[in-house]
């Protein structure tokens, strides 16, 4: 009997370990290795273990470095005002036993779902206190704040104050809630970009095969740019049926980037270890609404774009509306912003003078290319939304106040109606720097 | 019973010498004081020049083509406040290597961050301020380690500093004068 019992024991031993081998070392899927559901901003890539971990035998520093590798860019846009390398005198060692800034991962601890916040922030919220504590001194109007309150929307932000600083604040006192001239400037950085030299093949008998799609391709922005079929539809000089991400890319490379970089696309980019499938609406984390009939539409260029018309119109909000069913998305078409935009597809008013979704969440962007200022669509629809602050210099800005835009954006009840109405909540941050004048 | 007294005698001389090499070797460096007095020396010409050089004669007061900031990045010709250079200096040291560490502090700061906090600090920021012309030097233990920590003036150089700290809303001291102490540089080595 012991025998058949130790036989047992060893039979289980060896197919345990056998399973779990294949499933460390061979297998695509590592649910099983787990320790807890990653953040939101993870969640759709927590299977491609190795983009973080990527030691077995590292520290503190190999995640470190996994964190600084994808998110140093953003960081250094933000001007970030804590950055670790701000922590690593030693004067700073009493500070970093109660928070080790140095890490990312002392306040963004990953797979601790159930305690993380916003931001995927997994400290208590009175983490500025520790280093702040005497600020009441200095600002006779932080005395009696609540010591969890410095970073509420619209104060400050850990790492990205530059629509929150002071003296920002102070030039721009005064402003009218909705500018006169509330208007977008148009996008003309991927015409700049495109090609001049289209020397790929033009599969002339696959425009006989479908005149309706070739009709269709030569009355919008590529054909008329003069770009042929086989510009997209081919690699390698051989057709290619369904163009993906890397065909558009080798013309649209920062649009591309800035998919990737964002929500929509981050399974597909290549700085995972594994480039993943396309996201579907289900592959999304829990707490965003979707339409049932959508939670199948993988993301790519074309779910928004659609081929052939490739209608950037279209794309800014008709087909985010495709998708996105909670209460802010569902809010839009009777939204102000919602009725200046059918009113500019309607044409009753100049282009840029319309709000779509694209305009808040993609919004353009003006860059320098050389000598030339251009201006581009950025794709990475988390691009301003970390914090949401990060929408007034680039977005809100660009047709109101900055008072009416940190109060609106820090007014959640206006956010989920999108923004129907005036904020019902005040920042009082700007009447106070008003004072220190 | 002589002989295993001379070799044992032997062997240990050999032991003590070799550990005396040793630890000869361990001494042979240059002295912590020398050590920050000599990154001092080029702390401080690196920021006298960028603040005569640079921002004196480039910005307001002089060709007027930069424009100094505190938040020089949101203008096209931005420059760093001769301050924030010296501190974007030492953070860039600080990726680079942690042999040492500096900062930028005062017992009269415009960021109350930049005041001196531990004992040393205060003690040395001002022992600098009382003596002018005079160094600080001592060590402390900070975070379980040992450091040797000099401490520096840091003087106005240039009437634009003076200036600047005596205007700041948030400048604790308003009497500034050209060639006073306005605070100090502390160098600390690990030991």
């Amino acid at each position: 009997m012991k025998k058949i019992i130790w036989g047992v024991w060893i039979l289980l031993t060896f197919l345990l370990a056998g399973y779990f081998g294949y499933k460390m070392f061979l297998a695509n899927n590592k649910t099983e290795f787990l320790i807890g559901d990653a953040t939101h901003g993870h969640h759709q890539i927590e299977l491609a273990c190795e983009t973080c971990h990527t030691d077995a035998f590292g520290g503190g520093e190999v995640l470190q470095n996994a964190c600084v590798d994808c998110h140093k860019d953003d960081l250094n846009e933000s001007q970030d005002s804590h950055p670790a390398k701000k922590f690593t005198d030693p004067r700073n060692a009493d500070l970093l036993e109660t928070l080790d800034a140095r890490y990312c991962v002392s306040c963004h601890t990953e797979h601790q779902k159930e305690q993380t916040r916003e931001m995927g922030v997994t400290l208590p919220g009175d983490y500025c206190y520790h280093c702040h504590v005497d600020i009441g001194d200095e600002r006779p109007s932080h005395k009696d704040l609540a010591f969890d309150s410095c970073a509420t929307a619209g104060c400050h932000n850990y790492h990205d104050n530059r629509a929150l600083y002071e003296s920002f604040l102070t030039q721009h006192v005064d402003k009218e809630w909705l500018s006169d001239n509330a208007r977008i400037k148009e996008a003309d950085f991927a015409t700049w970009l495109s090609p001049t030299d289209n020397k790929q093949s033009a599969f002339k008998e696959k425009i006989q095969a479908h005149p309706d799609i070739a009709s269709e391709h030569f009355s919008h922005a590529h054909g008329k740019a003069g770009i042929s079929c086989g510009a997209c539809h081919s690699q390698e000089q051989e057709w290619l049926d369904k163009p993906g991400l890397a065909q558009c890319a080798s013309c649209h490379e920062n649009e591309s980037q800035g998919f990737v970089e964002g929500k929509h696309g981050m399974r597909q980019s290549e700085k995972l270890s594994k480039v993943l499938s396309p996201l579907t609406p289900a592959d999304a984390a829990p707490g965003l609404a979707f339409h049932q009939s959508a939670m199948n539409i993988e993301q790519g260029c074309n779910a928004c774009h659609s081929s052939h018309s490739f209608d950037t119109k279209k794309a800014a909000a008709e087909s985010c509306l495709v998708c996105h069913a909670d209460e802010h998305s569902m809010a839009f078409d009777t939204s102000p912003h919602g009725v200046l935009w059918e009113k500019e597809l309607a044409g009753d008013i100049a282009p840029g003078e319309g709000v779509s979704c694209a305009t808040c969440h993609m919004p353009r962007v003006e860059v320098k290319e050389g000598e030339k200022v251009v201006m581009r669509v950025e794709h990475n629809q988390n691009w301003n939304l970390r914090p949401n602050e990060k929408m007034i210099r680039p977005v809100c800005m660009s047709c109101h106040s900055l008072a009416f835009s940190i109060d609106a954006l820090a007014d959640k009840k206006l956010i989920r109606n999108n923004f129907n109405g005036k904020p019902e909540v005040h920042i009082e941050s700007m009447d106070w720097a008003i004072k220190r004048k | 019973m002589k002989k295993i007294t001379l070799v044992t005698a032997l062997l240990l001389s050999s032991i003590l010498g070799l550990t005396a090499c040793g630890s000869k070797e361990e001494t042979v460096g240059i002295e912590p004081k020398l050590y920050t007095d000599s990154l001092f020396a080029v702390m401080k010409a690196d920021r006298t020049n960028y603040t005569k050089l640079i921002i004196q004669r480039l910005g307001p007061n002089g060709a007027g083509v930069i424009k100094p900031d505190e938040k020089w990045q949101d203008h096209d010709n931005g420059a760093l406040l001769p301050a924030q250079m010296f501190r974007a200096g030492a953070e860039a040291v600080s990726e680079m290597t942690d042999d040492f560490t500096y900062s930028l502090q005062s017992i009269w700061p415009i960021n109350s961050q930049n005041k001196p906090k531990t004992p040393m600090e205060k003690e040395g920021l001002q022992y600098i301020a009382d003596n002018p012309g005079e160094n600080f030097y001592g060590t402390e233990e900070l975070g379980g380690k040992k450091y040797f920590t000099g401490v520096y003036a840091d003087v106005a150089v240039a009437q634009a500093c003076v200036t600047c700290h005596n205007e700041h809303k948030d400048s604790p001291r308003t009497d500034f004068k050209l060639g006073e102490v306005m605070g100090g540089v502390v160098i600390r080595v690990p030991l």
